[in-house]
């Protein structure tokens, strides 16, 4: 690296020194009878896990507030989240029963199709137009028809009752931060380990305290919805014109008055971007947290990949998709149609005003009506839904007939020359050698503060006996960054300078971002079956969206000026290129991989679905025994990956802005 | 001034950086005031420093300087949007730095008023909200805020455009509307921050004008705010020019033309048009004797510049009271215009 001139020889040395470790060092340090470098002692591992399950236990068996014990707080938040749940699944999915299990009666049906797909095109219409009614109301009516209805409703009631909590309790924990700098300064680490640490991992304590049902994976789903919320609103708060504050202190408001009707209302625009995110983020975690009984579409994609049912878990799969894409394309006409002006309604009376709320209001109760007499006006007939199960179900079928060679022959290619080779180099380092490596990367960008950090994280992830599989997340995780990147990188660039294909990219790259991390699995899985390639690929899919954004953003922004010096100064295309604009994107790009990183470990969590031999399988399995402590400190191992790497290469990006005079050293 | 001081600072500092303890030494007795060394020494760079003001009820008092110059930071000590590291600042004889949060939160919404120089509208609201915008936050009732409201977008000539928002508004429009909603609440002292400074140059004097006819009828209290010296000279009863965080000299825009304090302020005066500037008296000869009915001496040069020209005599002057002060003749209102050229 150019950056580094005395660091050209020194790092190069240092690499083929590991490599030679990697691959010599076991019959060298066996001889030399320092086994105990290459495999971490089981003797030496801290119990911590054991620890963290015993004192989750006296949480949950023992410990009393006084009043009230641990456990009846916990019931009691249940039973908060239930009631508005229960209403919302009984409204949408499942009517209002009485009795339990078979002898269950039902009083009131649900809300019908008709009237739910009526209300979604009242919404698009409302937002914006009737080419968005269309399209929400087509989402809607798909579901119907291929007999996704029920499972989409619960999926949907759960987004329902976790996007209000976690925008409202996002928004209060914002401003709180952004009144006090000291709750500000304490968030801030709470909130960056909270969107490293993989959402399996803190499933586990969920689990724990609120027992397998909704209600622990809607607390799950807000937790995991709710970090971009505070960081957004702290963001846009602060981001107020400052005229305007100094405004509202002028109209003599008190301090409620300034947050309430000057500071939030004026960051509207920014804080709608939020509680998009909010959405879309509790979509991915509601189908994920199905697991956890949260029940609806994750649920069918999940059963159907233990199942190996191609088709039901394809048919699941673009259900999601088409959830997510209409309640995304709706939400985002939300947030742009808060800063436009539209006429105030005409009309003297209630009815004429609110003529949208009217007809849905009518079509409700009409379809209540005549759904008594005509049953397939209240629940779609299941004779008239249409299947594509056989469909995806012969095509991969045929795929696999007629073209298995070709797709083992990739595997193997990929297994064989790339993946188990970088495997077996990261297995073979000797751990106190690549602990040392960590460090001295972590002194080298960031000075003793980085290298004692590094030190500590790696240390722990050795100490609690996690080294084996750390090791083997990070092989996984690094092969499909670099895939990711090689792809990734490239389509930013051809985005950034041809403008035509930026626009291609732009709509692939939205596409990609809106799927739940669930859905990237069906398709590798059924082509290639289980195994390291298959996680890699599904890894690399889902991490493929800010290699490619950050690159284009990157080359996108180098200053015009310095591009008309270039051609000024007779570069070719290809010059313009390497010498001009790839240097000074280099510092957006390194950001951009260090999202995909993120990325990459937050899907490979996922992947242990597949069958991975990792910390996210570790993880896993703790889920599936309710071991709160293995489960945790799998995941504070993973999560310790991910701010090693993140801090590692924001410390580079960094320097390397400092380098083009992009920022101050001081700053 | 013969009219009381309704506003008025006494050695008012705003200064960042250093420790308090530092702070505390320099506004201590021995260096006070500290010059630019102490200052430096203990790390701290002055904003406002040592300023001496005293606003009169009803007068245009304009605070002019460069950016950087620290008239913001002034204007928003005036305010009582930030605090300053020392001094006193009284309004109607009470000390604002006394005052509890409560009492400022009550003076604010009865006697202050602001205008911003980006508007400061909220981007959420429509106009008539905007303007009615003070008033609800003080708890008054929705039908009598409106009807005041609309009173005021009436005064400032956007009848018409109650329902629209903000940024559905030319800049000029939006800045009506800033002016509109600081007057809702019928303040004393009304504060400008250069509120014409983001418009271009037809509307900005075309909103000058408008904040004259305004002035005219509701005779506020007025602190201004700009770095137009054109502005400053046009609209200021008295003019504070203001340099690194002091205020250099303060005074009506015609002895600021005929006695600069020193070359910097002199460099500003070089190019404005003395006619409009120079009254009668400034450039008579006292004493002497003139024909005609009389001129008034409070009269601009530009004013009578044709009469005087055309009479080709000494025309008599004359003060409030009818009394001859003295002569003017053609020469003397050629020298002023031809210096005008130079």
């Amino acid at each position: 690296m150019a950056w580094a001139s005395p660091r050209t020889v020194v790092w190069p040395g240092l690499f083929v020194l590991t490599w030679l470790l990697a691959t010599f060092g076991r019959g060298w340090l066996e001889a030399a009878g320092l086994g105990w470098a290459m495999q971490y002692p089981d003797a030496w591992v801290i119990p911590l896990k054991d620890s963290i399950s015993a004192a989750m236990k006296w949480l949950v068996e023992e410990a009393s507030f006084g009043l009230f014990t641990f456990t009846e707080f916990t019931r009691g938040i249940s039973w908060l989240i239930e009631q508005p749940y229960n209403l919302a699944r009984a409204l949408l999915a499942e009517g209002f029963v009485q009795g339990h299990g078979r002898r269950a009666v039902q009083i009131v049906p649900p809300v019908s199709w008709i009237a739910v797909t009526a209300g979604v095109v009242a919404l698009g219409h409302y937002a914006r137009d009737w080419l968005l009614a269309t399209i929400v109301g087509a989402a809607f009516l798909y579901l119907a028809v291929f007999g996704q209805w029920e499972s989409a409703m619960v999926t949907l009631a759960s987004v329902l009752i976790a996007v209000p909590i976690g925008v409202a309790g996002g928004l209060l924990l914002g401003i709180t931060a952004y009144r006090h700098r000291s709750f500000e300064r304490l968030l801030k680490p709470v909130l960056d380990l909270m969107q490293t640490i993989p959402i399996f991992a803190y499933l586990v304590p969920i689990l724990f305290m609120f027992g397998f049902g909704p209600v622990s994976a809607l607390v799950a789903t807000v937790i995991y919805a709710m970090p971009p919320m505070v960081r957004i609103t702290t963001m846009a708060l602060h981001a107020v014109d400052p005229e305007i504050r100094d405004f509202g202190v002028m109209s003599g408001c008190t301090r409620r008055q300034m947050t309430w009707r000057v500071l939030v209302p004026s960051a509207r625009a920014s804080l709608m971007v939020g509680v998009n995110q909010v959405i879309m983020l509790s979509l991915n975690m509601v189908i994920i947290a199905s697991m956890i009984g949260a029940g609806g579409l994750g649920f069918d994609v999940l059963s159907a990949l233990r199942r190996l049912n191609i088709g039901g878990g394809f048919e699941a799969g673009i259900a999601i998709v088409i959830l997510a894409v209409a309640i995304d394309r709706l939400s985002q006409a939300f947030a742009a149609r808060a800063t436009t002006f539209t006429p105030p309604p005409k009309g003297d009376t209630w009815i004429k005003r609110h003529p949208r709320s009217v007809i849905v209001l009518a079509i409700l109760l009409a379809s209540y009506a005549v759904g008594l007499f005509l049953p397939a006006v209240q629940t779609y007939p299941d004779t008239a839904t249409l299947t594509t199960g056989r469909f995806w179900d012969n095509g991969v079928k045929y795929l696999n007939i007629n073209f298995y060679d070709q797709f083992e022959a990739v595997k193997l290619f990929f297994l064989q020359g790339f993946l188990l080779p970088v495997k077996r180099f990261f297995l073979g380092i000797p751990w106190p050698w690549a602990i040392a490596m960590v460090t001295a990367i972590g002194w080298t960008f960031g000075g003793w503060k980085l290298a004692l950090m590094n030190l500590l994280m790696a240390g722990f992830i050795a100490a609690t006996g996690m080294w084996e599989k750390a090791m083997i997340t990070v092989y996984l995780c690094g092969t499909s960054v670099v895939i990711a990147s090689i792809i990734g990188i490239p389509l930013g660039i051809l985005a950034a300078v041809n403008e035509r294909a930026g626009r291609i990219i732009g709509v692939l790259i939205d596409t990609l971002q809106t799927l739940p991390s669930f859905v990237y699995l069906i398709p590798v899985v059924m082509l290639f079956r289980i195994g390291d390639f298959t996680a890699m690929l599904a890894i690399v899919l889902y991490a493929l969206v800010p290699a490619v954004r950050y690159a284009a953003h990157g080359v996108r922004s180098v200053s015009p000026e310095l591009i008309e010096a270039g051609v000024i100064s007779g570069c070719t295309r290809r010059q313009l290129l390497t010498r001009i604009r790839l240097p000074l994107a280099l510092p957006e790009i390194l950001l951009g991989l260090n999202q995909t990183i993120m990325l990459a470990l937050s899907m490979l969590v996922i992947t242990a679905l597949v069958g991975t031999r990792d910390l996210g399988q570790e993880v896993y399995i703790a889920l599936t025994k309710a071991d709160t402590g293995r489960g945790l400190v799998a995941g504070f191992a993973i999560a310790f990956i991910a701010i090693i790497a993140d801090r590692v290469i924001t410390a580079s990006a960094r320097s390397a802005r400092i380098r083009y005079g992009l920022e101050s050293a001081n700053g | 001034m013969t009219n009381p001081a309704k506003l008025s600072c006494k050695a008012l500092w705003k200064v960042y950086g250093g420790s308090d303890q530092a702070k505390g030494h320099i506004f201590g007795a021995e260096i006070f005031p500290p010059g630019e060394e102490v200052l430096q020494g203990f790390g701290m760079i002055g904003a406002v420093k040592h300023a001496f003001l005293e606003i009169a009820e009803g007068e245009i008092f304009v605070i002019m300087g460069l950016s950087g110059s620290g008239k913001s930071t002034l204007v928003r000590l005036l305010a009582g949007l930030i605090k300053p590291s020392f001094g006193e600042i009284y309004l109607d004889g009470k000390d604002l730095l006394k005052m509890s949060e409560r009492e400022l939160i009550e003076l604010r919404r009865h006697k202050m008023g602001m205008v911003f120089q980006h508007f400061a509208l909220l981007p959420h609201l429509t106009v008539l909200q905007n303007v009615a915008f003070p008033l609800t936050i003080q708890g008054q009732a929705k039908a009598a805020a409106q009807t005041r409201a609309l009173e005021v977008i009436e005064l400032v000539g956007l009848k018409g455009r109650e329902s629209y928002f903000p940024r559905e508004l030319s800049g000029g429009q939006q800045q009506r509307v800033g002016i509109a909603r600081s007057l809702a609440v019928k303040p004393e002292i009304w504060f400008l921050d250069e509120p014409f400074s983001a418009l271009d140059p037809l509307i900005r004097r075309e909103m000058q004008d408008e904040f004259l006819r305004l002035q005219g009828m509701l005779k506020k209290t007025i602190v201004f705010i700009t770095h137009d010296f054109d502005e400053a000279i046009r609209l200021a009863d008295r003019i504070a020019i203001m340099k690194d965080g002091r205020i250099i000299q303060v005074a009506t825009p015609e002895e600021l033309v005929l006695n600069p304090a020193d070359d910097y302020v002199q460099e500003f005066t070089r190019h404005v048009p003395r006619d409009k500037v120079l009254s009668v008296g400034a450039v008579m000869e006292k004493g002497a004797a003139g024909e005609g009915s009389g001129i008034p001496v409070k009269a601009k040069i530009a004013e009578v510049a044709a009469d005087v020209i055309a009479a080709g005599k000494p025309l008599k002057v004359i003060d409030d009271t009818g009394q001859p002060v003295g002569a003017i003749d053609a020469q003397r209102v050629i020298d002023v215009l031809v210096r005008n050229e130079a």
